[in-house]
């Protein structure tokens, strides 16, 4: 936990155990598929990790995922398809894109929301925001002025 | 004994804080011009006790005085002595020590170079400071004293986390705790005009130098975090999306905003509210990070429970200081009267512009950075939020933001017509068009490095085109040198920044065509990558001074000729229980970077991984030019040579706060 802590704490991404870098067995002969594979596993979190996809994990999990999501794209699924299958046995939790539902609505909302509303402040101050202009200068003010004028050096 | 004494010295620094905060603001209300007066000794001698409290924990850690626990826990005897320094503020207690006395620095140079600031406001300025070090200073002495004892001493210390062993990451902390700590002095400036009741311009020139200085050393710490990621974790990637990322990124993006901002209060005197408010977002997320980042709930709402103390402490902090100045700002800013026309297609509206999208995108990543943590805890769901979220959610944001950021210094003041700027950035676009013919000649259609790239020209070419139409370089060709000479550096230094991003899309762009491989090798054995030939000629076992790794020897050549020898490694440290970090080999160059990993050995094969990564360097040379840029604004002559304080500030004080103002 301490060095959970420290790596945190550093502004460190998380990594303490997992260094992928994968064996060759695992990789899809064909390369567009193998392609594929990589994008779909992007999409996917290894569970028992910190904020990695399981394309950058070396834990077992991870491991166990991309050859499931490897095998299904070997069978000719699509991508959709490979994703739903994985999602169905993991839950909402294994995918790093949140699907839009009644609990993220307000999530996949921000970028519209965010500039909707700061759009209609900006709007707002605007509208109430315009100075009114300054009093005209009193009598005694205008008198002053025209003997400055008159002192002024030409 | 240099324990205990590290810990008079916080407890001395604590006492000078609170002397600092109550005596300045006492003298405001009572008119006492030495009362405000002892501001700035006082926090000269508070920067005096925190420094000498660091110095007592460097100390602790280069003598490797096993009797601190903090040096038990995080240091070795066989440790480099850099990292022994690193070590010291490469722990909870250490690093909030270092934030202290960043913070107590600041507060410092606040009171040795703001001679000319007005009495009444460099006193509020540095009350605010000491209450900000009041409340982070209680923090340390109650809840994480690094200067704790165990008897008896350990023999020797348990280590510090190897991937953390890396020169990137040393300086990684403090140049990030100079750009958070930084706006802790715009946030105090902020409070400071609220309790006055009043910003100007000269408060907007006061301001932007720290706006700026801390934005630059935000930008260098976030680029050694990246670069580090990069080297260090061995799959290539430069940006993850992870929550302690998102939070350094929050007061990057809330800055950025207050620097653009503070621009127009300096030469239009609008905007005023809004740049308040920002300086208040700033630090606010800069605490905000400090918060999530050492309470432990971002990884897991449970490890908040782990240390509560700690966690509830800085939530209280975070709560007495945003929500207060909040508080102050919803009382004070409508009094504020909006000055300074423009119509929306101005200098002024391009800066609206971009605060509207600089703030939208720190809403989206502070959404998603939170969201997993409410859904759990209100809603009981488990979601996850990844890149795949944050990629898609910040595009449409950042798009139109890059897109205006070229013609935004072409826009004149108050009142602009679009079309004459559109006609001076014709030749940007015609240069991002062919960055993308040149990457479809090269690499075929993919949408995502194609925006990149037209991005990263456009910016570069909105740069120069800015830069050649105030030196009227086509128009006069004779007279540019003589004007480029008379160009304000802060005109030079936007370009730069604005072309520093630039930069830093290219290399993303670039990235985004990266491609890797994967393959076990015998030695002596060939792999084809990326044009490039690489042969794993040997494996061998060596040591280091407190690791011993397997190293491979790659040589990497292209049409028979060497290009280069790299080796990875994979390092195993006996202190930290056996724990490996895979180092990865780099050749860079300003086309690319030829990368390579060792993974497992099995039987004689090893497993080597090697990516090919295009135009990689820029993104952290751009993210250097952009620090390069906001350094020479700070040098510009204007803010130099601060604005003329009214002589007669400390004399009228007496006279109350009122007749002391800026005219």
């Amino acid at each position: 936990m301490r060095r959970l802590l420290l790596a945190l704490l550093l502004g460190a991404p998380l990594l303490a155990t997992a260094h992928a870098v994968g064996l060759p067995s695992e990789l899809l002969a064909d390369p567009a598929q193998e392609q594929r594979a990589r994008a779909i596993g992007r999409e996917l979190r290894c569970l028992v990790c910190q904020n990695q996809s399981i394309e950058d994990s070396e834990a077992d999990l991870a491991r166990d995922l991309r050859r499931i999501v490897r095998e299904r794209v070997a069978a000719g699924e699509n991508d959709a398809q490979v994703i739903d299958y994985v999602h169905a046995r993991y839950g909402d939790f294994v995918l790093l894109r949140p699907p839009l539902n009644a609990a993220t609505l307000l999530l996949w909302g921000m970028p519209v929301l965010a500039l909707g509303g700061g759009l209609l402040a900006i709007l707002l101050l605007r509208r109430r925001g315009a100075p009114p202009p300054p009093p005209p200068l009193s009598a005694e003010e205008q008198a002053r002025l025209a003997a400055l004028e008159e002192q002024a050096p030409r | 004994m240099i324990a205990e004494f590290g810990h008079f010295a916080l407890a001395l620094a604590f006492a000078l804080a609170l002397a600092q905060t109550v005596l300045p603001l006492w003298g405001v209300a009572r008119g006492d011009a030495r009362l405000m007066g002892a501001a700035a000794p006082l926090a000269l001698g508070q920067l005096l006790a925190c420094a000498a409290a660091f110095g007592a924990l460097l100390t602790a850690f280069a003598v490797n005085d096993t009797s601190v626990i903090n040096v038990v826990q995080n240091s070795h005897s066989a440790k480099p002595m850099l990292y022994k320094f690193a070590g010291a503020w490469g722990n909870h207690e250490g690093s909030m020590l270092l934030w202290v006395l960043i913070l107590a620095l600041c507060g410092g140079a606040v009171a040795g170079f703001g001679r000319d600031l007005p009495g009444v406001l460099r006193a509020r300025v540095l009350a605010v400071l000491g209450l900000v070090a009041l409340g982070f200073l209680a923090f340390v002495l109650a809840t994480s004293n690094p200067f704790g004892r165990v008897w008896p001493p350990a023999p020797d210390g348990q280590g510090l986390n190897p991937v953390l062993q890396d020169p990137g990451l040393a300086f990684h902390p403090p140049l990030l705790y100079l750009g958070y700590v930084g706006y802790a002095v715009t946030f105090a400036f902020a409070v400071a005009a609220l309790l006055e009741g009043r910003v100007d311009a000269a408060w907007g020139r006061w301001v932007r130098p720290w706006a700026l200085a801390a934005w630059s050393f935000l930008t260098l710490g976030i680029a050694l975090g990246s670069w580090w990621a990069y080297y260090e974790l061995g799959w290539g990637g430069y940006w993850f999306w992870d929550p302690v990322e998102n939070a350094s990124l929050l007061p990057w993006l809330a800055g950025s905003a207050l620097l653009h901002s503070a621009i127009v209060v300096e030469k239009r005197e609008a905007l005023k509210i809004w740049t308040l408010l920002l300086a208040l977002l700033a630090f606010g997320f800069s605490l905000l990070g400090t918060f999530l980042v050492r309470s432990g709930v971002l990884n897991s709402v449970h490890a908040f429970a782990s240390d509560p103390s700690r966690g509830t402490f800085i939530l209280a902090l975070l709560g007495i200081y945003v929500a207060g100045s909040l508080a102050l700002f919803a009382w004070r800013a409508p009094a504020m009267a909006p000055t300074g026309l423009f119509a929306p297609l101005s200098r002024e509206g391009a800066l609206v512009l971009n605060n509207l999208l600089l703030c939208a995108m720190a809403a989206v990543v502070l959404a998603g950075t939170l969201w997993p943590m409410f859904a759990d805890l209100l809603l009981d769901q488990k979601i996850s939020v990844g890149p795949p979220f944050f990629n898609t959610a910040i595009l449409p944001l950042v798009a139109p933001l890059l897109l205006a950021m070229a013609a935004g210094p072409l826009l004149p003041w108050k009142r602009a017509r679009l079309w004459p700027v559109l006609q001076r950035l014709w030749w940007a676009a015609l240069l991002a068009a062919g960055a993308v013919a040149v990457m479809l000649a090269f690499a075929g259609w993919r949408t995502g490095p194609a925006l990149g790239f037209a991005a990263a020209l456009w910016l570069i070419g909105g740069a120069l085109a800015d830069l050649t139409d105030r030196i009227a370089l086509f128009r006069r060709p004779a007279a540019a040198w003589s004007r480029a000479r008379g160009l304000p550096r802060a005109a030079w230094g936007a370009a730069l920044a604005h072309g520093g991003l630039g930069l830093s899309l290219l290399g993303m762009a670039g990235m985004g065509l990266a491609t890797d491989t994967l393959a076990a090798l015998r030695p002596g054995a060939t792999l084809n990558h990326a044009g490039y030939q690489w042969r794993l000629e040997r494996l061998e076992d060596v040591a280091g001074p407190n690791w011993t790794a397997r190293r491979a020897t790659v040589t990497v050549l292209r049409d028979g000729a060497v290009v280069t020898v790299l080796t990875p490694e994979r390092r195993s440290f006996p202190v930290a229980a056996g724990m490996t970090t895979t180092e990865a080999a780099i050749h860079t160059s300003l086309t690319g970077d030829l990368y390579a990993v060792l993974g497992e050995e099995q039987g004689d094969r090893a497993v080597l991984r090697v990516h090919h990564n295009i135009l990689a360097p820029w993104i952290w040379l751009g993210a250097l030019v952009m620090a390069l840029g906001g350094a020479l604004s700070l040098t510009d002559r204007r803010i130099r040579v601060a604005a003329p304080a009214p002589r007669s500030v400390l004399s009228a004080a007496g006279h109350g706060p009122d007749v002391s103002r800026p005219t």
